[in-house]
């Protein structure tokens, strides 16, 4: 068993799309346990840093990586690793609320069915409960067999939340949750993701500083030199050095709101 | 002032009368229709014309066989060439890489402007022979214009289908497969079912296509004014056996052939309500 209290080590990644560098020599540990924030600027790579966790960009063309990414002692990577089992251990809140076109049940069950559930009251006890966990509960119990459609954007990020819970991930991975939400709604995600950092090792990429600050352990921050450069980390800490006494001077003029 | 009043009131006007004349038009052409048949209703009657016997000689109008045929041919088209042109949709939208993609959907479209007559010529010349050596029948029949018909709808459906498909939103199969689901799972999962709805109307619109295609279907499906004793026998549909009959029919058999013309017609009304009922649903989904 792999203990060093790092769920995530990252050694010297690069990521390419085709032949474009878009990260480059990326050294990250992400802890157990604790909210990891992502901050930068906006086009400096920091939700494809994010996407290369859970192997979202084998989906895009031409996507390849370099260095490595290791979970628990093991590369992702590797040729032999499972994407599927990866995804059901590391899951993924988007930053628009994408909930399936069907009922607030079906998707809920939608990742245990996927795993093969199909015992009734087994699938009722995870709805129920991962709709407990995202503090959704309470307000959608009596329309369970509704469209989740239907719900506000708000309640469809929780509900996204919910859903990853569904399948007992190990990491959350969150890219921008609360880019459109209002003030409220923003807050009561933030309350739940404090919550859950108990059982869960969450990593947020944020555009909002103060979201960081508030919420996280651990903080990143990501920028690129110029157009087309490739983005690279410039500060990694914890949340209260890099927002309190930053050791690079692009780190504080970000923070401070001076650019970007 | 004045005359831009009139320039609009003149603009107004003819736009009106124009789309009167369209409108006038299929008012028109399901009056005419209705009107001829009424000798049949009259003087045949509806369970003469709607009998499984065709001897005009006898005076027996009976339409059931090539109604059977319409719907058993429209039927195999579109059990043949359904999942044939799904299938192409999900290829083209989820797999091809993006030249294979661009050069079968020009293949598709090109499919789309065959003539009709073209692939029933094939048809004769190539596909019932082949047909005949293999089950020592005369080769035509429902068989082989379930085939032509299939071909013929592919393209509408495939086309159709693959708008559906791509009407769906990335982010529910971003969703998917950030779940662990694997390519087969997000499309039977999410990519179908939210499709649902415009695959559809693909299906219908190629049912529409199926149903009134005349010429590929006359040169394969017999002829015969009986029903088919297997699916390689010769029968006749409602279309095929209007074109062979009008030319040499007076009276009550020359309206009969009318009624069969406007049982098409309601027919095919009845399949853009359809298509209209399954767009609405899909617009309440959203």
């Amino acid at each position: 068993m792999h203990e060093n209290g790092y769920k995530f080590e990252l050694e010297e990644m690069d990521l390419y799309y085709g032949d474009f560098k878009v990260l480059e020599d990326v050294n990250l540990e992400i802890k157990k346990c604790c909210i990891t924030s992502i901050i930068g600027p906006s086009g400096c790579g920091k939700s494809s840093a994010l996407r290369c966790l859970n192997r979202m960009n084998d989906l895009v063309d031409g996507a390849r990586i370099e260095g490595s990414v290791v979970l628990d002692g093991e590369d992702i990577y590797d040729r032999n690793y499972s994407v599927v089992g990866l995804r059901k251990r590391v899951g993924m809140v988007f930053q628009k609320p994408n909930p399936f076109p069907k009922t607030i049940y079906d998707n809920v069950a939608f990742g245990p069915r996927l795993y093969g559930i199909r015992d009734r009251e087994t699938l009722d006890g995870i709805v129920e409960e991962s709709l407990k966990s995202a503090a959704l509960f309470e307000e959608v119990k009596d329309k369970l067999r509704t469209s989740a459609l239907a719900l506000s954007g708000g309640q469809q990020q929780r509900l996204c939340i919910a859903r990853v819970l569904a399948v007992q991930p190990e990491v959350i991975l969150l890219d921008e949750p609360c880019s459109a939400l209002d003030p409220i709604a923003t807050q009561r995600i933030e309350d739940l993701l404090s919550d859950l950092k108990t059982r869960y090792t969450i990593v947020i990429v944020t555009h909002n500083m103060q979201q960081a600050a508030r919420l996280s352990d651990y903080t990143a921050f990501f920028m690129i030199e110029e157009q087309g450069d490739p983005g690279k980390i410039v500060e990694y800490g914890d949340t209260n050095t890099i927002f309190t006494k930053p050791t690079d001077e692009r780190t504080e003029r970000y923070i401070t709101g001076r650019f970007g | 002032m004045q005359g831009v009043i009139d320039r609009e009131w003149i603009v107004k006007k003819t736009l009106f009368t124009l789309a009167m004349i369209t409108v006038l038009g299929i008012v028109l052409l399901i009056f005419f229709v209705a009107r001829e048949s009424i000798p049949a209703f009259t003087e045949a009657g509806p369970v003469n014309l709607f009998s499984a016997t065709w001897n005009p000689g006898n005076g027996q109008y009976g339409m059931l066989v090539f109604l059977t045929g319409t719907l058993a041919t429209t039927a195999g088209g579109l059990l043949l060439g359904t999942p044939l042109a799904i299938g192409s949709a999900l290829f083209l939208t989820q797999m091809a890489p993006r030249r294979a993609r661009s050069i079968m959907t020009r293949g598709v479209e090109l499919l789309a402007g065959v003539p009709s007559i073209v692939l029933g010529w094939l048809g004769f010349t190539i596909m019932v022979p082949w047909i005949r050596s293999a089950t020592g029948s005369t080769g035509t029949g429902i068989l082989a214009a379930s085939i032509i018909l299939a071909i013929m709808v592919i393209p509408t459906i495939t086309t159709i289908s693959k708008d559906a498909l791509e009407a769906v939103p990335e982010s529910h199969l971003q969703a998917a497969y950030a779940m662990g689901a694997t390519r087969w799972q997000t499309i039977r999962r999410v990519l179908l079912p939210a499709a649902k709805p415009g695959l559809l109307v693909a299906v219908i619109l190629g049912m529409g296509r199926a149903i009134g295609e005349t010429m590929a279907v006359a040169l394969v499906i017999g002829p015969a004014s009986v029903f088919p004793k297997s699916l390689t026998s010769p029968t006749h549909t409602l279309t095929t056996k209007i074109l062979i009959e009008m030319g040499e029919s007076t009276g009550v058999q020359r309206s009969s052939l009318f009624a069969m013309g406007l049982v098409l017609l309601l027919l095919s009304m009845l399949l853009i309500l359809l298509v209209r009922l399954v767009s609405r649903q899909k617009e309440t989904m959203r």
